[in-house]
């Protein structure tokens, strides 16, 4: 039994990343429905596995677990080596981030099938008019020269605070709208049919990302012109703060249903399989498309020299900050997909311990690697929570607990044997820069006729 | 009294680090298509006067005017985007990229796709970034360096990382350019073919260069007109054959007596 467990999970790691590197490589073909039939298929396989033919199911329930979780932590990964390994501003502020994504579109469905649509109509409206009131005052601020961080953050609060009353203002005048259609808990209205769900759940993930997003944009403008050693201990303050505030949420913030340190309960579990495939799909595409630009480019050079990018025109201050915005958007979809997943969100999943998490899958898997990212969030979770667990509760009650010495001491051989993480920078299929060809020799003067003039 | 043919004008620039002037009420004018040296004993302030013109150090006072518009208190990034790029001193390449990101990175104020083309992958974003990456090669074409494209940068030698350095500062297009000691750690012939090669860029893309160097052979060999600073001060300002014979600069390099010996 033990062996045929122990061979069967190592079996199946193999058989993931087997997965996620055919998957990255159908992602690479160039006819596009090739592409898209290949993704539909590795979507495919999956969902059927995840099926119960009568009591045949080639992944458990827990397997299934293992494979949300992996999606979410892949998210959150992502933004994490898009903010340390890509821009290298060392930022411990992602769980932080995750847990506002979570939190908040927990909140949205949660007060949606109990009836409330205040949830979605604030965090809505919120997030929208927060946004273009930022976008407009950088708009507005880039007319003056030398304006101080500070100045510009103040504005900025402002900005946010307003258009935070306006929502919630709206929120409450539009809801009586709302009520008939919502129905009651027992007996649901229109909008809680399965397909309008879908949507308010698709609505509150991607809300929920913009409103970390967010967050961090008003967070990170101030702090990220500190240095790098001090930026993550702010970020790492960041994420305590945010964890105070989840376990405080009933009594200093006027969320009674997030129940505070009890932890809330009731969110429905929405996430199934193309959910979580679609956002962690969708995360990567962004990622890779990103890197492989422009915009990627100037984000990698910071890493690099900040005073060469600089004098090579590059805005540091504009190019940190986008990074850790879009690296916290990622966390904070990833966030909302765990929270639909497991129903259950407790401030202790968010706690600063396990804020390191991600940051120690992206320096396993490799700073600066994407694949790695990926690969090493799915081995994490199937070799940590699914592996180690179940093998070691089979040693005694109290065993599992030895995984918190045993992956240290995996993290601490890695680190001496291969400091570059287990990938290095290798990319994988879809991932992989494509090699640019030597250009065809065009009409410009090669140097040899200047010698000879000279 | 800036004029048309005027592109960069300094005047009684000083920096203060603390208690120490680093420079002091330093003047320079450049006028269109020159080729100036700016030389001066270790630690004379030549690099200072580099970093704050191009914004890496904010001045204490004086100002800095071009184009006919004080660049003074801009950021480093706008005013490369103005037109004024820089090579280092000790070379500050992105070393862990390919050499053709790295002239590419150069490319990117200049980039006619937006973020949201680059995460769409459109075709905007396939042309532009078609049409960006051939020039990138272009200028690799120039410094004959267009076979080492997709090798990575710190594996080079010294003396082509110089080359990429140079490539990278020109794909910035800028009027005018600064270059700090292109020569360091060349042997006699590199030095030989960087004279030549800086003379080809000055005439190709239509520059102004201001240069700082060491080996007073490259700077007498290509240098118009000479800029002598020592602690922070500009001692003398002349030809290269006026810079030869002024005492106070043979002063400055060799120490007191040496001038009367020479």
């Amino acid at each position: 039994m033990e062996l045929g467990f122990l061979l069967g999970s190592i079996f199946k790691i193999f058989a993931i990343l087997a997965y996620l590197y055919g998957l990255l490589w159908v992602l690479a073909r160039p006819n596009r429905w090739v592409k898209l039939i290949g993704v539909v298929v590795a979507f495919g396989v999956i969902q059927l596995a995840l099926t119960d033919f009568g009591g045949f199911q080639v992944l458990t329930n827990f397997d299934s677990g293992l494979l949300f979780q992996a999606c979410a932590m892949t998210m959150v990964a992502l933004g994490l080596n898009l903010i340390y390994g890509f821009n290298g501003q060392f930022s411990l502020g992602q769980w932080g981030f995750y847990g506002i994504g979570a939190y908040t579109a927990a909140d949205i469905t949660y007060r949606w099938v109990n009836g409330d649509a205040r949830g979605l109509l604030v965090v809505g409206f919120g997030t929208i008019l927060g946004g273009l009131a930022l976008i407009y005052i950088g708009r507005w601020l880039k007319r003056f020269r030398g304006v101080p961080v500070l100045s510009s953050f103040t504005l900025y609060l402002i900005g946010a605070i307003l258009a935070g009353i306006v929502a919630v203002y709206i929120g409450n005048a539009l809801n009586p709208l709302f009520e008939p259609l919502l129905g009651t808990n027992l007996s649901p209205g229109v909008l809680n049919s399965s397909l309008a769900l879908q949507i308010v759940f698709f609505l509150a993930v991607v809300f929920a990302g913009i409103f970390a997003a967010e967050v961090s944009f008003l967070f990170g403008l101030p702090v990220l012109t500190l240095g790098s050693d001090y930026f993550g201990i702010a970020t790492l303050g960041f994420t305590i703060v945010v964890n105070v505030l989840m376990i405080n949420s009933d009594t200093i913030l006027p969320f009674p249903e997030m129940k505070g340190g009890r932890g809330m309960v009731g969110i429905p579990k929405l996430t199934t399989w193309f959910w979580a495939f679609f956002f962690m799909l969708a995360v990567i595409i962004i990622m890779r498309n990103l890197i492989q630009s422009s915009t990627g480019r100037a984000i990698i050079s910071v890493r690099e020299d900040e005073v060469a990018a600089k004098a090579m025109g590059i805005d540091i201050a504009g190019s940190k900050l986008m990074a850790f915005v879009i690296g916290s958007f990622f966390a904070g979809i990833g966030g909302a997909v765990y929270a639909h997943f497991i129903g259950f969100l407790s401030p202790g999943t968010f706690g600063f311990l396990q804020s390191f998490n991600p940051l120690i899958i992206i320096v396993f898997g490799g700073l600066g690697s994407m694949t790695g990212t990926i690969a090493a969030s799915f081995g994490w979770i199937f070799f940590l929570e699914g592996l180690l667990r179940v093998l070691l509760s089979q040693m005694g009650t109290e065993a599992p607990t030895w995984r918190f010495v045993l992956y240290p001491i995996t993290l601490l051989l890695l680190m001496l044997i291969r400091p570059q993480g287990l990938l290095g920078n290798i990319e994988w299929g879809f991932l992989k820069q494509k090699d640019v060809l030597p250009r065809a020799p065009t009409t410009m003067e090669k140097p040899e006729v200047a010698a000879s003039e000279a | 009294m800036s004029t048309m043919s005027t592109i960069l004008e300094i005047s009684d620039l000083t920096k203060f680090f603390g208690g120490l002037g680093a420079v002091r009420n330093f003047d320079l004018t450049l006028k269109k298509g020159d080729l100036n040296g700016l030389i001066g004993p270790n630690g004379a302030g030549k690099t200072t006067v580099f970093n704050l013109i191009t914004g890496i150090y904010e001045p204490t006072a004086g100002d800095i005017v071009f184009n006919n518009t004080s660049i003074v208190g801009l950021e480093p990034f706008e005013i490369t985007r103005l037109g004024i790029a820089r090579t280092f001193q000790n070379i500050r390449l992105f070393s862990n990229l390919t050499v053709l990101d790295n002239v590419r990175i150069a490319y990117h104020p200049h980039t006619k796709y937006g973020m949201a083309d680059g995460i769409l992958h459109n075709r905007k974003f396939d042309v532009h970034e078609r049409e960006l990456t051939e020039k990138a090669q272009e200028f690799l074409a120039i410094f004959g360096l267009e076979n080492l494209q997709n090798e990575i940068a710190k594996n080079l030698p010294y003396g082509q990382q110089r080359r990429v350095e140079i490539a990278r500062a020109l794909a910035c297009e800028p009027r005018l350019l600064l270059l700090d000691e292109p020569a360091a750690g060349m042997n006699p012939r590199e030095i030989l073919e960087l004279m030549d090669l800086i003379h080809f860029i000055h005439d190709r893309f239509d520059l102004t260069i201001l240069l700082i160097e060491h080996q007073m052979r490259v700077v007498m060999g290509i240098c118009k007109y000479i800029t002598v600073m020592d602690f922070g001060q500009v001692i003398a300002r002349g030809t290269p054959k006026e810079i030869q014979e002024n005492e106070r600069v043979i002063e400055a390099y060799l120490g007191k007596g040496a001038g009367h010996a020479a």
